[in-house]
């Protein structure tokens, strides 16, 4: 066993923890999810720049070979500097798709592109009745002539608004809760028919619904095989549960230490406020949660390459479960140890929080997830 | 021992359950039943409406223009108020500052405040807390300066709810520096229209704006507007805490709470078939339920021990401690309901009268920012920490 980082990987770590330092504190972020994109196209161009896109791709796509831990050291910085750049969409799950999925032709055209910060990507997948079941597609994509019709409506969509290309979930065949019968296709955004509703999200990012109104693509949006589209669902979903545990323990990291320094610092009572046992065990218990938080997000990164499908997805499973409740735990008390600054939008806690939450409801909940590891034996 | 009400609590129930029906307005009704935002007029009406009926201030004795209702009658009233949908009455003026006029002010603040408290005429704010005084509230640190027949005031309040609706504040200052600093505090009331009163908004992370800082810079006020003595002003911040501690288990608002939030859950999806028909989620709508009847009568059991004449001491914080943290369980529930539609921000349809297609649940837009204002509710009127040392001091003898 080994949980040490490479050199590489460290140096990734270092100028993601630089670039968070200079390029991300609150203000400039606030800032940003204000603006008409909802984050800034020059951040982005830097993060191809310092290679963070291509990182864990393979280096015939203009990549630089990484992989599940260069996401992971990515995204945990991510979550420290609370970006709002469209990494998680493109990279993690567009990305993932493409590559996984996609035929020669398809790859060579996106990836490098990919990697140079030339093209985003978004992955709709949510439907309303479905809340957190990935096999429960209503979306349907008819056979015409060569190519397919798509019709239907995708929900809460990471991104959607900027991504040059939509990956949608669509039913081939079946009856709405199957398994088998989903079709993945990728779809330019502007594709006529495709509508979209553009909104905030609590946590500072963009989202969309988008509708499918005959939607007419070609025999070349597929991606991967027909009517077999779970499978690729699942996988990408493995690796956006490992991604978005790194993204939270970044959160964590950062309230840890800034509630830390609070206690220090805010006296009452003619001492400072950690001088209060209650206080200090409560901080110790947050301490735990980050550290179990942590060892969790390295297994689950570390199982993505398992090959034994029942534990890779036992272990997401369990890694979303550990990280949403110490997520909740270290947000709330967060907010109650920092008092009525806890509550103010000018602090930091309350912005963390909030991305904590979200990251919670993002590919299944707590709730979601513990039902899903006790169903295995 | 006998759980009923007797008869006459159960047609007290029905009158008041009439009362409400008839006279809360539909647009009112609407907004609170839906977490959307109301408006200083909303609370107007409604307060008004109490008002002419008499019914706006239950707690005080009927001499001041109370109701004489007992503990149980007032519990009864309460959570027939929030069964309906009727917004809670802003409470500054009849709970809090009001008990202490009737109390311990002069007959010249009984005869000018209580009526305008009772007719809705003033509105008050809480100046308590100040940048370095929160838990500690004795430290505070905001100077009033004797001039003559005035004090002149100088300092900072904060956190201070809803100053910008308030027309007069109640606000602790510091008057002496000898003995303990509990000794050196005075209780006065403040015109929060005159000069060197200046109130910044302060946002809060949900998005609300309901606090706000106060600085006062030379604010003349007459002595006449001293409730009691100079420097005993501590005694009757206590008295009001007290006050304000009691009355804030919300069963009667998280029942309403739990009843929407199990309407929602008849109306999601997941797992191919209604949220409620799911035995996790409906096992911790359970648990949440029965945590509130464990609360809720023993807010009765206390109300009983007031009606008998002996009103528990410290043992009450356990109300406010536990009915806040049932009340922030159930809005983690209601805006977990909403799985990813928890997520789309859209403040305006926190606004009545939005008349744009809604994303998602129609229910779903106020839910996570309520979750998230709910975290305030273990913070303020004496943070959850503190009212488990006061259980610990002075009901535990630790
Ligand atoms: C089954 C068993 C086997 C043991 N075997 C051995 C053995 O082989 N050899 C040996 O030497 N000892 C042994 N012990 C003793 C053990 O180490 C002590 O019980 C332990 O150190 C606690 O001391 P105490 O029992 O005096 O409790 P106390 O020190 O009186 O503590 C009582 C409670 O107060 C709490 N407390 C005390 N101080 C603080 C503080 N500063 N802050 C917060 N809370 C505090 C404690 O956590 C505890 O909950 C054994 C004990 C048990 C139960
Ligand atoms: C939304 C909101 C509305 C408010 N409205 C008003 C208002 O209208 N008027 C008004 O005067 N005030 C108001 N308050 C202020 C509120 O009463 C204070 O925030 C509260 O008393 C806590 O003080 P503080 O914020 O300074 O936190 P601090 O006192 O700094 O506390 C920080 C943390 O330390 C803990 N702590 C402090 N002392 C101890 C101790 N001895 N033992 C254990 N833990 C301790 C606290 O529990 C808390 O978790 C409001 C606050 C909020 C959030």
């Amino acid at each position: 066993m080994d949980f040490d980082l490479s050199e590489e990987q460290q140096l990734l770590k270092d100028s993601v923890e630089r670039f968070v330092r200079e390029e991300y504190p609150l203000e400039k972020r606030q800032k940003l999810t204000v603006s008409e994109d909802g984050f800034s196209r020059r951040n982005w161009a830097t993060m191809a720049e310092l290679g963070w896109l291509g990182a864990t791709l393979p280096e015939e796509y203009g990549g630089i070979g990484g992989g599940p831990v260069e996401a992971m050291v990515l995204m945990e910085g991510i979550g420290r500097g609370l970006i709002v750049e469209p990494y998680f969409s493109t990279v993690i799950l567009g990305g993932n798709l493409v590559l996984r999925a996609g035929d020669a032709a398809r790859r060579h055209d996106i990836l490098p592109k990919l990697a140079a910060g030339e093209t985003m990507l978004a992955f709709a997948y949510v439907e309303r009745q479905a809340r957190y079941d990935l096999f429960d597609v209503e979306t349907t994509a008819v056979r015409d002539g060569e190519g397919y019709v798509l019709t239907g409506a995708k929900g809460v969509v990471c991104h959607a608004a900027s991504a040059d290309w939509i990956v949608v979930s669509a039913r081939t065949a079946g009856a709405s809760r199957d398994r088998d019968g989903i079709t993945l296709f990728l779809v330019p955004n502007n594709t006529p028919g495709l509508t979209r509703r553009d909104y905030p999200t609590v946590d500072g990012l963009r989202a969309s619904e988008l509708a499918f109104d005959r939607v007419r693509v070609g025999a070349d949006a597929i991606l991967g095989e027909v009517d077999n589209g779970l499978v690729l669902i699942e996988g990408v979903a493995e690796q956006a549960i490992a991604a978005l545990a790194a993204e939270a323990v970044g959160c964590m990291d950062v309230l840890l230490a800034s509630t830390n320094e609070y206690l220090k610092t805010r006296q009452q009572f003619g001492q400072p406020i950690g001088k209060f046992q209650v206080i200090q065990h409560r901080m110790a218990d947050m301490f735990i949660a980050c550290e179990e938080s942590r060892s969790m997000s390295y297994v689950a990164t570390m199982r993505l390459s398992d090959p034994d499908p029942e534990l890779r997805a036992k272990t997401a499973s369990a890694a979303k479960v550990q990280i949403g409740k110490s997520a909740r735990f270290v947000g709330q008390q967060s907010v109650q140890l920092h008092g009525g600054m806890g509550m103010t939008d000018e602090l930091n806690i309350g912005h963390y929080f909030k991305r904590l939450t979200m990251i919670d409801t993002m590919f299944g909940d707590q709730n979601h997830h513990l039902k899903q590891y006790a169903a295995f034996r | 021992m006998d759980l009923a009400f007797s008869g006459e609590y159960r047609e007290f129930q029905n009158n008041v359950r009439a009362f409400v029906a008839a006279n809360l307005p539909q647009d009112i009704r609407e907004k609170v039943t839906r977490g959307l935002r109301l408006a200083r007029d909303d609370h107007q009406r409604w307060q008004n409406i109490l008002s002419a009926k008499g019914w706006i201030a239950p707690g005080w004795p009927t001499e001041y223009g109370g109701t004489g209702w007992s503990a149980v009658q007032r519990y009864i009233f309460d959570e027939e108020c929030s069964r309906a949908g009727a917004p809670g009455v802003i409470p500054f003026g009849t709970k809090f500052v009001g008990p202490v006029i009737y109390t311990f002010g002069s007959d010249a603040q009984k005869s000018y405040y209580l009526p305008r408290i009772l007719n809705n005429d003033d509105w008050w704010c809480q100046g308590y807390s100040e940048p370095g005084a929160g838990s500690d509230l004795a430290s505070l640190q905001t100077w009033a300066v004797r001039d003559g027949d005035h004090y002149i005031v100088n300092g900072t309040k904060t956190w201070t709810t809803l100053a910008q609706w308030a027309t007069k504040m109640f606000c602790l200052v510091r008057t002496g520096t000898e003995g303990k600093k509990q000794e050196g505090i005075s209780f006065l009331l403040i015109d929060m229209a005159q000069p060197g009163i200046e109130i910044k908004p302060i946002v809060t992370f949900d998005g609300g704006r309901e606090i706000n800082m106060v600085h006062l810079t030379d604010v003349k006020v007459p002595v006449a507007d001293r409730v009691g003595d100079e420097n005993r002003g501590w005694t009757y911040a206590k008295f009001l805490l007290q006050h304000e501690r009691t009355g804030t288990a919300g069963v009667g608002h998280s029942k309403a709470q739990i009843r929407r939030l199990k309407d929602i859950a008849a109306r999601e999806k997941a797992g191919g078939r209604l949220l409620i028909d799911d035995p996790d989620f409906r096992a911790r709508i359970a648990e949440v339920e029965i945590e509130l009847q464990a609360l809720e009568y023993t807010d009765l059991r206390y109300l009983m021990q007031v009606a008998a004449g002996n009103p528990p001491g410290a043992e009450s914080s356990l109300l406010k401690l536990r009915g806040t943290e049932i009340q922030q369980r159930i809005s983690e529930l209601l805006m977990q309901a909403m799985g990813y539609y928890a997520q789309p921000w859209l403040p305006d349809a926190l606004e009545y009268g939005w008349n744009e297609d809604p994303v998602g649940p129609a229910d779903a837009a106020p839910l996570a920012a309520a979750y998230f204002n709910k975290r305030k509710t273990t913070i303020y009127g004496g943070t959850n920490e503190i009212q488990r040392n006061i259980i610990a001091k002075l009901v535990l003898g630790l």
